[in-house]
């Protein structure tokens, strides 16, 4: 029988993760100043991510200045946030750093599709079926294959989507609504919406196979 | 490029796909395989197939990517 720990000592487990992640979940899982200070530690890093990726994506924001900050920061602060109650579910498959930057990552996608409607004064389900060539890049000349193109789409829409996958193709392909927006809009999630035009962009392929215009035996393999 | 060749790309659909509640459950693990080596796509061929398919999920993935970088 192995001898009985000493009294108010216990023998910590192996770590599970590297050193860092080990240590950052140690200090986490613990009360107390190491734990305040690790929090303002890990705050301060998801500031700097979140502050970096509002960067990266820029060219396609309209945010600016503070507004930019204040979103950098809300980011960071829901990240933390959301860090601190799925600790537990940290598996150390990746380095904890990589694990919470994904949280923080996420947070400033979510940001930036609410924000979308701040900006936006186009409806969602607006149709306008003479933009769908546009988005396909056909040339503005091509005026015969641009009317056949839409109104073949449109066709297809018309018989075999239901109404909330046309809801998501018109409001993601005509109207330009980004997928974050919609799942903000909709009160879904970006797995439900996706996994919506996923079955939608099925059907219309193979519906637009099936009249000759798309290529039939690729059709079958997609 | 037509715009029926475009249209074809879009609509093109993979069945590997797995789908974005699966493809964010994974990204860490996903993106330091893919800073590694190589054989993220390999070892995870559905999440490398919606990553494709999926601008929000591949925007995700590029910033992580650049926040593993910047913290290099």
């Amino acid at each position: 029988m192995p001898p009985a720990d000493p009294p108010g000592d216990r023998i910590s487990p192996p770590p599970r993760f590297d050193p860092d992640s080990d240590q950052w979940v140690q200090v986490l899982s613990d009360a107390g100043p190491a734990r305040e200070a690790a929090l303002a530690s890990l705050h301060d890093l998801l500031l700097r991510i979140a502050r970096g990726e509002l960067r990266r994506r820029g060219p396609q924001l309209r945010i600016t200045g503070p507004e930019l900050d204040d979103l950098a920061y809300q980011a960071a602060a829901d990240a933390l946030l959301a860090i601190v109650v799925k600790l537990g579910q940290f598996r150390g498959e990746s380095k904890f750093t990589t694990w919470a930057y994904k949280f923080v990552i996420f947070e400033v996608s979510a940001k930036i599709g609410r924000h979308f409607w701040a900006s936006r004064t186009v409806p969602m389900d607006a149709e306008d079926w003479e933009r769908l060539p546009d988005r396909f890049g056909l040339d503005p000349a091509r005026e015969t294959e641009r009317r056949e193109l839409a109104d073949a789409v449109r066709r297809a829409v018309d018989e075999h989507l239901t109404p909330r996958q046309r809801q998501i193709f018109v409001a993601i392909v005509l109207n330009g609504v980004p997928m974050d927006a919609m799942v903000t809009e909709l009160g879904s999630s970006r797995n439900a919406i996706y996994k919506t035009m996923f079955d939608a962009r099925r059907k219309l392929r193979s519906a637009l196979a099936a009249k000759g215009y798309l290529n039939e035996q690729a059709s079958r393999h997609s | 490029m037509n715009g029926w060749t475009a249209l074809d790309r879009f609509l093109r659909t993979d069945p590997r796909d797995v789908g974005c509640a699966e493809a964010m459950e994974l990204l860490h693990v996903y993106a330091e395989l893919a800073a590694a080596d190589a054989s993220a796509a390999q070892r995870y061929p559905g999440i490398a197939a919606h990553l494709a398919a999926c601008g929000p999920c591949g925007e995700d993935f590029d910033g992580l990517f650049a926040a593993m970088g910047a913290d290099a």
